[in-house]
C-alpha cells in the first residue's frame, strides 16, 4: 500500500486552523500527492469547535470524511475533549498547552505537547501559534517537505506580506524543532 | 381609385382575434402593433406572453415570442435581453399577473432597471378563469371570489402599481392610460411610444398601465364597461405620467 | 496537462461552467452553495459574461429560461429548499426544450431542513420534481475534479438534447478541496439553435412555448419528449464500476457516499469479504443494465445513501426481485461511515453463511 495520512485540526474559529489545514493539503497537491480538505461541515459541524479534515494519499482518496484520524491537532480544550477518543490507536496527538488546561486521557498514543500560544507571542505575534502547531506536527509525521509548507506559505500570503511571512515562517520553524524533541 | 385610408399594422397576423366582444385586449394588441411598425423595430422585437387572456399574443404579433407561466414575465425578459441588448423587448401582462403573483418579478425588473418594456393591462378582474377577485379589483367592485364587494376590512385596497414602481431609481419611464374611448386611447399610444423609445435609448425601465375593460367578467354590455372605467376605475387610478426619463420633456399631457 | 489547482467542489463547478462558455449565470443565496454564485459574480464580468443576482429562485429559473431561449449557454445553482422553488421554471424549461444548465448542492430536508450534505433530493431529480411527464439528465459527481468534467459535459448534453441537465452533488462536494485540473476540451460544435429567440430577421418568427390546448398535440409533444429520454437512455449512461469482478455484495452509491464506500470496501477486503460497488454517475438514466447484471452473480446488494431510501428504489427496479437489496441510509446531515457500512456489510453477509 502506498503513502497514507490522515488527520483532524481542531481550535476555535480564529485560531487559523482551517488556514494550516490549506497549506498542508496544498504543499501535498505541489508534492504530486492526492489530497482532501474539508472544513466544519457535516457532522464535524456539531460540538462548535473550528476543524477540517485533511486526507493525503498516494493512491486514489476513498472516504473523504474520517471517523478515526491517525493524528490529530487540538488547540483548545473543547477539541480535546471532542476529538481525542476518537484518535486511532497510536496515533499522535499535537496538543496546544498554552490553552488546552485539560489532560489527555489516552495512553495509547504519541502526545507532544506544544506551548504555542506562548512561542508566538515570544515571536511577536500570537496569531501565529497554529503555524508552530504545524511545524511540531510535520517535524514528526514528515508528511510534507518544510520547504512545501513555506512554498505554500508564501503563495497563500501572496506579495507585499513578506513581514507576516517571516513571522510565521518563524513559528513555524520553533514548532519543527520542538516536535523533534 | 379609392384611397386605403385604415388598414391591419404589418406586425400583425391577419386573423381575428379570440377576445370577447368590447375588450380591451383587442385595442391595445393594435396599438402594440402600430408602435412596432411606426419604429421599424419588428425584426428585433421580441415579446413575452404569460398566462393571462392574453397569453396567446403570439397568434397575433409576428416577432420572436416566449409565451410564460404566471408573474414570471420580467424575469425571462431579463435573460433574454441581458443576452441580445440590441433587441427590443416587451412583455404583456394583466393584473393578476403583474400585480398579483409576480409583484416580485416586477418591482425588482423596474429596481434593476432592466431595458425592457411593460404592456401592463389593468381590468380589476382576473378573465382567463372567471372573474375572480384581482389584487386592482376596486373597493366595492363584486367579483366571484369577492361577492359581497370588496371591502377593506376583508379584502385590502387596491394597488396601484404606476405609483408604486415610480418610486423605484430603475424606472424611467413609467404612465398609465386607459382605452374606452378615442381621446384616451390616442394618449396611450403616445406613451407606449415613448415607453418603447424610453427601451431603445437605453435610458431604463419602462411600463405603460393601460386601463381596459372586462364587460364579460363585469356582467355588462361593452357601452357599460367603458363608462364604468371612465366613472369607477379613473378616480382611483389616474391617468399621466408618473416618471419621465431625466432631460426628456412630458409629452402625453394633451391631446 | 494542465496544472492543478487546490480549491472547492463549488468554485470548480463555476469554473468549469466558465470554460465550458457558459456565460450567462442567474441565481440566488443559499447555503451550501454560495460560492458559486460568488465565483461567478467575480468571474462574469472577467470574461464578458453576465451575472444576475435575481430577486428569488423563481425569477432566477425564469431568467435561465429567458437566456436559454435566447440561445445562450446558462446556468443556475441552488441548493435543495431552492431548487423545490425553481421546479415550476424546470418543468417549464423541460417542456419548452430549452437546454440549460441546474445545479444542486443538497442539503437535509424537507422543508428548511438542514444546511448539511445529504443525498436526499434523489427522487427530485430523477423522477420529475416538477409537474407534467418530464425527465432531466441527472449527473453526480463524487470527487471535485468530477465535478469540474460534469459541469463541462452537462452543457454538451443540455445542448445536444434541447434539455435541461441536473448536476447533484451533496454538501460535501461543494465545500470539499481537491486538486482540480481543467481539461482542454476538443469542442463539437453544438447543434445550430436555429428554433432559438433573436429576432425575425430574415426568417419566420421563432416561439417558444409550452401551452398545447389540443390534447392531441400535447399528447404528440410528450411523445416526443419520450422518445429523446430513451435517447439519453440509449445513449448516456454512465457507471464506475469498483472491484465488482470477483464481489460476492455489491454496494451501490453514488456521490460522497461512493468515496466513503471505497474505504468500507477497503476494509472488507482486508477481512477478506469480497465487496465491489457499483456507482451511478448518471441517476437519469439511470444504470439498470448494470445491477440488472450483478444480481446475476451476487445475491445481495446494499444501496448506501444519505436518505432514508431512494435510489434504492431503481436499484430494486433494476434487479426485479433477482437478488435481495438492503438499504442503508443516514439522513438529516449525518454521514454513514466507512466503518458503519462495513460492518453493514458483514452483518449481511454473516447471515447468509
Amino acid at each position: 500500500m502506498g503513502f497514507y495520512e490522515d488527520l483532524i485540526i481542531a481550535g476555535f474559529g480564529g485560531q487559523g486552523i482551517l488556514f494550516i489545514g490549506k497549506l498542508l493539503a496544498y504543499a501535498a497537491m505541489k508534492e504530486g500527492r492526492n489530497v482532501t480538505w474539508i472544513p466544519s461541515y457535516g457532522p464535524e459541524m456539531r460540538g462548535g469547535t473550528a476543524n477540517c479534515t485533511v486526507v493525503v494519499s498516494d493512491e486514489e482518496i476513498g472516504s473523504p470524511v474520517i471517523t478515526n484520524p491517525h493524528s490529530l491537532i487540538v488547540m483548545n480544550n473543547p477539541s480535546l475533549e471532542a476529538f481525542e477518543p476518537r484518535l486511532k490507536t497510536g496515533g499522535l496527538l499535537v496538543v496546544n498547552t498554552s490553552l488546552v488546561t485539560l489532560q489527555p486521557k489516552r495512553d495509547d498514543i504519541t502526545i507532544v505537547h506544544v506551548p504555542a500560544n506562548k512561542i508566538a507571542i515570544e515571536l511577536g505575534n500570537d496569531r501565529a501559534a497554529n503555524m508552530v502547531m504545524l511545524g511540531a506536527y510535520l517535524a514528526r509525521t514528515k508528511l510534507v517537505a518544510e520547504e512545501s509548507i513555506l512554498d505554500a506559505l508564501e503563495k497563500v500570503l501572496g506579495k507585499g506580506k513578506e513581514e507576516l511571512f517571516e513571522v510565521n515562517k518563524a513559528a513555524f520553524e520553533k514548532g519543527t524543532e520542538i516536535g523533534r524533541v | 381609385m379609392m384611397q386605403k385610408v385604415f388598414t391591419r399594422p404589418k406586425s400583425m397576423f391577419p386573423v381575428p382575434t379570440h377576445y370577447c366582444p368590447g375588450c380591451g385586449h383587442g385595442i391595445i394588441h393594435r396599438l402594440l402593433a402600430e408602435v412596432i411598425d411606426e419604429l421599424g423595430i419588428i425584426e428585433r422585437t421580441v415579446g413575452v406572453a404569460p398566462v393571462g387572456c392574453s397569453v396567446l399574443i403570439y397568434n397575433y404579433i409576428n416577432c420572436d415570442m416566449y409565451e410564460a407561466a404566471h408573474g414570471r414575465a420580467p424575469a425571462i425578459a431579463t435573460g433574454c435581453k441581458r443576452v441580445h441588448p440590441n433587441l427590443v423587448v416587451f412583455t404583456y401582462q394583466g393584473d393578476g399577473d403583474l400585480a398579483s403573483i409576480g409583484t416580485a418579478e416586477i418591482v425588482h425588473a423596474a429596481a434593476r432597471g432592466e431595458k425592457i418594456t411593460v404592456l401592463f393591462v389593468n381590468n380589476a378582474v382576473y378573465g382567463m378563469t372567471g372573474g375572480q377577485m384581482a389584487p386592482t379589483t376596486i373597493l366595492g367592485q363584486k367579483t366571484t371570489t369577492s361577492p359581497y364587494g370588496r371591502a377593506p376590512a376583508r379584502e385590502g385596497y387596491p394597488v396601484r402599481i404606476a405609483e408604486m414602481l415610480a418610486t423605484l431609481d430603475g424606472a424611467a419611464y413609467i404612465a398609465r392610460a386607459a382605452v374606452n374611448n378615442p381621446k384616451n386611447i390616442i394618449r396611450a399610444k403616445k406613451m407606449l411610444r415613448k415607453a418603447f423609445e424610453t427601451q431603445i435609448k437605453g435610458l431604463g425601465f419602462s411600463l405603460v398601465e393601460f386601463l381596459s375593460q372586462c364587460p364579460t367578467n363585469w356582467g355588462m354590455s361593452p357601452a357599460e364597461a367603458v363608462k364604468w372605467v371612465e366613472e369607477k376605475m379613473i378616480p382611483y387610478y389616474p391617468l399621466g405620467e408618473f416618471k419621465t426619463p431625466k432631460g426628456e420633456k412630458e409629452t402625453a399631457g394633451g391631446v | 496537462m494542465g496544472e492543478k489547482v487546490l480549491i472547492t467542489g463549488n468554485e470548480a463547478i463555476a469554473e468549469a461552467a466558465i470554460q465550458a462558455g457558459c456565460r450567462f449565470f442567474f441565481g440566488y443565496p443559499i447555503t451550501p452553495q454560495n460560492k458559486i454564485p460568488e465565483y461567478m459574480s467575480a468571474r462574469m464580468p472577467q470574461v464578458g459574461g453576465c451575472f444576475v443576482q435575481a430577486e428569488s429562485e423563481l425569477a432566477a429559473i425564469y431568467m435561465v429560461f429567458g437566456a436559454a431561449g435566447a440561445g445562450a449557454r446558462v446556468m443556475t445553482s441552488s441548493s435543495s429548499p431552492g431548487i423545490s422553488l425553481k421546479m415550476e421554471g424546470i418543468s417549464y424549461i423541460a417542456g419548452a426544450e430549452l437546454p440549460c444548465v441546474i445545479v444542486n448542492v443538497m442539503r437535509g430536508g424537507p422543508g428548511l431542513g438542514g444546511i448539511l450534505p445529504s443525498q436526499s433530493d434523489y427522487f427530485q431529480a430523477t423522477k420529475g420534481g416538477g409537474h407534467g411527464d418530464y425527465r432531466l439528465l441527472v449527473l453526480a459527481p463524487s470527487t471535485v475534479q468530477e465535478a469540474a468534467d460534469l459541469m463541462m459535459d452537462a452543457f454538451d448534453l443540455a445542448d445536444k438534447y434541447r434539455n435541461p441537465v441536473m448536476v447533484l452533488a451533496d454538501g460535501y462536494i461543494g465545500q470539499m478541496m481537491e486538486p482540480v485540473e481543467f481539461k482542454k476540451r476538443s469542442s463539437i460544435p453544438p447543434p445550430p439553435k436555429d428554433w432559438a429567440i433573436t429576432g425575425a430577421k430574415g426568417r419566420p418568427r421563432n416561439l417558444i412555448k409550452t401551452l398545447y390546448l389540443d390534447p392531441e398535440e400535447l399528447e404528440k409533444h410528450n411523445i416526443k419528449l419520450h422518445r429523446k429520454y430513451l435517447e439519453m437512455a440509449k445513449n448516456e449512461v454512465r457507471v464506475e464500476n469498483y472491484m465488482t469482478e470477483d464481489a460476492e455484495i455489491v454496494i451501490a452509491a453514488y456521490g460522497t457516499t461512493a468515496r466513503i464506500t471505497k474505504t468500507a470496501i477497503k476494509i472488507l477486503r482486508e477481512k477478506g469479504i469480497k465487496a465491489g460497488l457499483i456507482r451511478p454517475i448518471t441517476l437519469f438514466p439511470f444504470p439498470y443494465k448494470t445491477f440488472e447484471e450483478a444480481a446475476e452473480k451476487v445475491d445481495n446488494i446494499l444501496v448506501v445513501e444519505m436518505n432514508m431510501g431512494q435510489m434504492v428504489e431503481d436499484v430494486k427496479l433494476a434487479v426485479c426481485g433477482k437478488t435481495k437489496v438492503h438499504v442503508d441510509g443516514r439522513s438529516g446531515g449525518m454521514v454513514p461511515s466507512y466503518d458503519e457500512i462495513a460492518a453493514q456489510v458483514e452483518k449481511i453477509v454473516e447471515r447468509r453463511l
